[in-house]
């Protein structure tokens, strides 16, 4: 697991690290400063300093150099600070109680249209960012959410308690201001509510249509046709997509619908529409494949930037070794001159060494761009399967009128050859007629929320295209730059020490 | 020593009248081939001599030699030339699989040039007389000559175990472990702590040295594969974004290559001359161990000369008829005794100037590689340097926020 302040993998050696550390190196300078084109711009007013420290500068993507995106939130700042562990002392069954963890988190806002107040802190469990989570995916569909912190620990490898405590603080943390920085998302209620409500927070935890009636899988028909005594359903409550294990008769349906599209039962609404949807679908996914290929070499790379600094100053330390021996043992003068001569390497070995472990953590920072972009891919896909489940929706309602409308032609045309009228077939027509009406509601509802999500997908994919494309930049600028300072510094290293040995060349030619 | 050749040199593009030229002895090792086959193969060289000295047969001279011919000679030097360092041989091969490698067979090739090169200029080992038979002879008479060796240095496998065990002896015999008899001189006590002391620190710097030639390796495959990905994500981009993604793996791949050319730089010039260094203070133990050896046998024939007296003079005052005979041996034993006395103090006369030699002769050596090494990294660092740097121009081509579809 890489330590997300360093970069760093548990470094083998740790005892080395110390060791080159103490080290006097009575030439040592310690690297300069950043260059002026490594810092944020010089237009990033107090907000964003205050926004973006060193180490948080990393939380979201280029959002070290692109302070218009963070500047047009409405949240100067999001911290959430190290979890507390909290007992349930009230109505504990079980002796010693239940223990769950808090995370605090801290908001400052701007001042105006929050009554007043610029500061908030409130406790949340992570139980609470799940809720957030599924509560923003379902008013927010069509969008690019951010994704949340997964909820159990995804790595391989076995983590400290306090590991994982940091790396679930610090991921709480990204999400947020990754929430606050989505120019609809920062303005939503959820997360208002989310960042500032004190106590337990006041969002419900599940709001799909069936779990406010009994058991959805029989009642569904009855949704539907309206049935006075289970009470009416709101069209728009239908549109919500179908829970499983819920909603199982919808899903069916659905699943039915959806298998006579694909077999061309029935003609899906537009057509070009659909081609260019499909084209992007595509596209998207030959980016994340690229990317998770890029995410991994990237981590090669890193990796293999360490171990060179390593070793590199493991070799320094034996050769300093060397040097002090000699010192010690010195019989002869060519000794001492040999002794100076290895001390110099030593010298530049080291310091070459720390130049690489500096260069690794601004590569890291730099590099992990590409692994958040999988994240926001993940989003995409969603919100793209937002769009595909509401035409679903959309369709199926169409299908049923079909069917409803045949029924009734059907009733029609058998009640007109009853003489005397057919009192029951009659008020049969009644009730399928108000189904149509209810069903053609429904109707109309989905496919606003069809159009609405189409819009919202086409809005984000701009979005995305113009952040992405900035961000890479800002990503391969910071790159480059890193490396070629660093290159350039070690270069100057051993530069000196060519200079010193200089008179070995020439004797030896 | 060799003295300047006077009369003018066979050599026809030299003018009657111009000087004499300086004597001079120069080989190559060159040219390795693989001979033979399955278990038996094995890698031949070619040895060029050049030399103007009158010892020698002609101007030039090409053999063929192999690994174990050199062996040959190193070990007959060891034998005939106690208190001299030998120069160190490189190791044979522990793993079959490495044997034939490139690089190995480079390393060797080196190696060997470096050792037959040394004793050609060394003032006592250059006139040897194996010397002279390994670098013109025959392979047949070689063979024949080395299938001769009535030591224990039969075969090159053996000389490791033997080596190994010298190794512990040395250590017995030198720390005085064996046996109670050893010098006092506290200078030589000084030096030898001193060689100790080396070999554990060389052996240290050697070790990281190779390590950093493996992570150069690394760096340079993951750069390769980090290019490639850079560029198939670029293809996913469009126009000026996805040409930077373009470039910067070009550059990329680019550098993979100069690493792994600096990664045989580093060990062909940097890490063998240390490996170098350790073989030269290993054989120098053995030095000692040959003059731990030659100090105890003149101790104990002195010892024995010294009773031998004394037993004469009992024998002379009781007018024995044993007399003529005792005093022979006594006079053969001291004799003996004399010749121990001055073995021992030629090894101690040329070990002092072996180490002075020594000790320069490193200085130089590792002052070589240390230049060599600092110039190879520079170089490495610079390159690297420019070739990020020549990606930033189209970095500055893309307008930041520009629509992209």
């Amino acid at each position: 697991m890489m330590d997300p302040d360093t970069g760093f993998f548990a470094s083998k050696s740790p005892a080395v690290r110390d060791e080159m550390e103490s080290l006097d190196l009575s030439d040592a300078t310690a690297p300069s400063s950043l260059p002026s084109f490594l810092e944020p711009p010089s237009y990033a007013d107090v907000v964003l300093k205050s926004t973006f420290e060193p180490q948080n500068a990393v939380s979201t993507p280029g959002s070290g150099s692109y302070p218009p995106r963070a500047a047009a939130s409405d949240y100067l700042r999001i911290v959430v600070s190290d979890p507390e562990t909290v007992q349930e002392a009230a109505n504990s069954l079980v002796p010693g109680g239940n223990t769950y963890v808090t995370y605090p988190i801290t908001t400052w806002v701007r001042a105006a249209g929050h009554g007043g107040r610029s500061e908030f802190c409130v406790r949340r469990r992570f139980r609470d960012v799940v809720t957030l989570a599924a509560r923003l995916a379902e008013a927010y569909r069509g969008y690019f959410i951010p994704q949340r912190p997964d909820k159990s620990v995804v790595d391989g490898q076995v983590m400290q308690k306090h590991e994982f405590a940091e790396q679930r603080r610090w991921e709480l943390e990204k999400y947020l201001r990754r929430l606050a920085e989505h120019p609809v998302i920062g303005r939503s209620d959820e997360l208002r509510v989310f960042l500032q409500a004190q106590g337990k927070l006041p969002l419900p935890a599940a709001t799909d249509v069936a779990s406010r009636m009994l058991d959805g899988a029989v009642r569904l028909p009855k949704q539907l046709f309206g049935d006075a005594a289970a009470g009416r359903v709101a069209p728009e409550d239908v549109v919500q997509p179908a829970k499983e294990g819920r909603d199982l008769l919808r899903i069916f349906k659905e699943l039915k619908q959806a298998v006579a599209n694909d077999w061309g039962g029935v003609k899906p609404l537009v057509v070009e529409e659909d081609r260019e949807f499909l084209e992007r679908k595509e596209k998207m996914q030959v980016l994340e494949q690229q990317l998770c290929t890029a995410s991994q070499q990237a981590e090669a790379l890193v990796k293999a930037q360490q171990d060179i600094g390593e070793t590199m100053g493991e070799m320094g330390l034996a050769f300093i070794k060397l040097t002090k021996f000699e010192t010690e043992e010195a019989i002869f003068s060519s000794q001492k001159t040999l002794s100076a001569d290895a001390k110099c390497v030593a010298t530049a070995a080291v310091k070459a060494s720390r130049l690489y472990r500096e260069l690794n953590a601004q590569t890291v920072k730099h590099l992990d761009t590409l692994h958040e972009y999988l994240g926001v891919i993940l989003a995409v896909q969603i919100a793209f399967s937002d769009r595909t489940s509401a035409l679903l929706t959309a369709q199926t309602l169409m299908t049923d009128l079909a069917t409803l409308h045949a029924k009734v032609e059907k009733l029609e045309v058998a009640s007109s050859k009853i003489f005397g009228g057919d009192r029951s077939g009659l008020r049969k027509v009644e009730e399928l007629n108000e189904a149509i009406r209810v069903t053609e509601d429904a109707k109309s509802c989905a496919l606003g929320e069809y159009e609405r999500i189409k819009e919202n997908n086409r809005n984000e994919l701009e979005r995305l295209n113009r952040e992405k494309h900035d961000d890479f930049l800002s990503m391969l600028k910071g790159f480059l730059i890193n490396q070629v300072e660093y290159s350039e510094k070690v270069a100057i290293a051993w530069a000196a020490v060519v200079e010193e040995t200089c008179g070995y060349a020439r004797e030896s030619n | 020593m060799i003295s300047p050749e006077t009369s003018p040199p066979r050599s026809s593009s030299q003018s009657p009248r111009s000087p004499p030229a300086a004597p001079f002895l120069s080989i190559s090792v060159t040219d390795p081939v693989k001979l033979g086959n399955g278990v038996q193969a094995y890698i031949s060289y070619r040895v060029i001599t050049r030399t103007n000295l009158p010892e020698f047969q002609g101007p030039e001279k090409i053999v063929i030699r192999r690994y174990s011919d050199f062996v040959w000679l190193h070990d007959r030097l060891a034998e005939k030339y106690k208190g001299i360092f030998i120069p160190p041989l490189p190791e044979k091969s522990a793993v079959e699989k490495f044997r034939f490698s490139t690089e190995f067979i480079e390393m060797r090739r080196q190696a060997l040039d470096i050792f037959i090169n040394r004793i050609a200029s060394h003032p006592e080992l250059k006139q040897s007389e194996d010397l002279r038979t390994f670098l013109q002879e025959d392979e047949e008479t070689m063979e024949r000559a080395r299938s001769q060796e009535t030591g224990i240095f039969k075969k090159p496998a053996d000389l490791i175990q033997i080596f190994k065990d010298v190794q512990t002896k040395v250590s017995d015999v030198v720390l005085g472990k064996e046996k109670p008899v050893e010098e006092t001189d506290p200078e030589y006590e000084k030096l030898k702590h001193y060689i100790f002391g080396l070999e554990d620190h060389l052996a240290e710097t050697q070790k990281q040295a190779f390590r950093l030639v493996k992570r150069h390796r690394e760096l340079g495959q993951s750069l390769s594969d980090f290019g490639k990905a850079m560029k198939l994500l670029g293809a996913c981009e469009g126009n000026s974004l996805g040409k930077v993604f373009s470039e910067l793996g070009a550059k990329s791949e680019l550098l993979s290559i100069k690493l792994q050319k600096e990664a045989h730089n580093l060990l062909m010039n940097f890490e063998e001359p240390l490996k170098d260094y350790v073989r030269a203070v290993q054989s120098i133990k053995v030095t000692f161990a040959d003059r731990a050896n030659a100090f105890r046998q003149h101790c104990e024939l002195a010892e024995t000369t010294k009773l031998k007296e004394i037993n004469l003079d009992k024998l002379n005052l009781m007018r024995s008829d044993k007399v003529r005979e005792a005093e022979m041996e006594y006079r053969e034993l001291k004799a003996e005794s004399e010749q121990a006395t001055r073995r021992f103090e030629t090894i101690v006369r040329l070990m002092n100037e072996e180490i002075v030699r020594f000790q320069e002769q490193k200085t130089a050596d590792m002052g070589l590689a240390f230049h060599q090494f600092a110039k190879g990294q520079a170089k490495l660092a610079n390159d690297i340097a420019d070739a990020w740097r020549s990606v930033l121009p189209k970095i500055e081509a893309c307008s930041v926020s520009s629509p992209h579809g």
